[in-house]
């Protein structure tokens, strides 16, 4: 293959994977890895050290839209950013000392992990449970907040709970972001929306929000680290935003849940891929 | 990238918060992501139209994805520039890219700290030193 050719087969997979992507609320990151190391046999340092950048790209392209919508809870984010950030650096430390073996068996099975969790969103919702333990932190930390739901008509408001199991769940987040170059979405989302109890939508735009800067404390490392090959990570990060942007003209016009199925599908297999190649 | 969402009645708790910070974020981070992507697509066309063998050789990239050639500093970076290597504006591409959503944080302890929030000025502030942490760290390795 020449240099030319993969670069792009790398620009045309990250274009498909950020459209995907951004269809799914799922980053890049997730298709990015595998299909580097696997497919094109890329170093999985690289691979992991490319996806972190289009992490970055995808989670601030989308946060610009959020945070002017006022979904995004900046006052929680930067509070849980600490252990977000905190996690990372851990991770991306880890990555180095553990053999790339163990970064795939650990990759296989959060993207096992993520596969599962999207099928279950798909599920009718439980009613949220009523009596609220009262929550200290949040209270001196202001970090309860308000929304305008359009599906409602009106501002929504909701007080935030559990701050401190919020904060240690997302230092674990941060870890698996540093370690395996993804945003983690996937153990975000839940942390906030059933651990915190923040409506849905806050819970998805926050969560998105804190991606870019988690993201970026483990880029600081694989930077510095030399990990960060400019010749693999720029057609990702090129395909994946332009991905993203057709994926959010997109979103209006096709039923996420249809391509949802199918693509659990997909992940479980990638899942076993990444297995199997850790295993052998 | 998202489209432009549609006009909205004004948020109570926007109010008590200050409009300023969401709609400067979200220009910041708009406006980072364009310009970022654009120096890595010039950066591909620079190493394509200098390396006009990249379009041939197969041994060329052996060389480009073997470990232990990419820049590790802001040097490296800077001495490509100067020679005009398309890789290096790709590397500062991507390395503003990064840079996005430090520059948030960074913001965000400002305007904090002209609220006199001093809770959320020393959050800002941990999460503005992890991040600094993060390049040290990595570069004494």
């Amino acid at each position: 293959m020449t240099p030319a050719l993969f670069s792009l087969t790398v620009f045309g997979f990250s274009l498909f994977a950020g459209t995907v992507g951004s269809l799914l609320g799922i980053g890049g990151g997730l298709l990015i890895v595998p299909f580097l190391t696997l497919a094109l046999g890329v170093d999985i340092r690289y691979a992991i050290g490319a996806s972190i950048v289009s992490v970055i790209a995808t989670s601030s392209g989308a946060a610009a839209g959020y945070v002017r919508e006022r979904l995004t809870n900046i006052r929680v984010a930067m509070f849980l950013e600490v252990a977000t950030t905190a996690g990372a650096i851990t991770g991306a430390f880890t990555a180095a000392l553990v053999g790339g073996k163990w970064l795939f068996l650990l990759f296989g099975t959060i993207i096992a992990y993520s596969a599962v969790s999207m099928l279950l969103k798909m599920l009718p919702r439980a009613k949220p449970m009523r009596g609220m333990p009262p929550d200290r932190l949040s209270d001196v930390l202001g970090l309860h907040g308000s929304y305008y739901d359009e599906a409602e008509g009106g501002e929504v408001s909701y007080k935030v709970t559990r701050a401190p199991l919020g904060f240690a769940l997302m230092y674990c987040a941060g870890v698996s972001s540093g370690l395996l170059g993804i945003g983690s979405g996937a153990l975000k989302v839940p942390a906030l929306d059933l651990g915190m109890r923040l409506p849905i939508k806050v819970s998805t735009a926050t969560s998105n929000f804190m991606i870019g800067v988690t993201a970026a404390a483990s880029a600081g490392v694989y930077f510095a680290r030399g990990d960060i090959d400019p010749f693999v990570a720029a057609p990702v990060a090129a395909g994946v935003v332009m991905g993203a942007f057709f994926g959010s003209k997109l979103l209006k016009h096709i039923r996420a849940s249809v391509i949802r199925v199918m693509f659990v599908a997909v992940l479980l297999w990638i899942s076993w891929q990444m297995f199997s190649k850790g295993l052998a | 990238m998202n489209p432009d969402p549609p006009v909205q009645a004004p948020s109570v708790a926007a109010g008590v918060r200050g409009i300023g910070l969401e709609i400067v974020i979200s220009e910041l981070l708009r406006w980072g992501v364009i310009a970022s992507t654009s120096l890595i697509v010039v950066g591909m066309a620079v190493t394509f139209l200098r390396h006009p063998d990249y379009f041939q050789s197969t041994e060329a990239l052996q060389r480009l994805t073997s470990p232990d050639r990419a820049p590790h500093s802001l040097e490296d970076v800077l001495t490509g520039l100067r020679d005009v290597r398309g890789t290096a504006i790709e590397m500062v591409g991507l390395l503003s890219l990064i840079a996005l959503p430090v520059a948030r944080v960074a913001f965000s302890l400002v305007v904090f700290a002209t609220r006199k929030d001093r809770r959320f000025v020393w959050l800002s502030g941990m999460v503005l030193g992890l991040l600094t942490l993060s390049f040290l760290l990595g570069r004494a390795e």
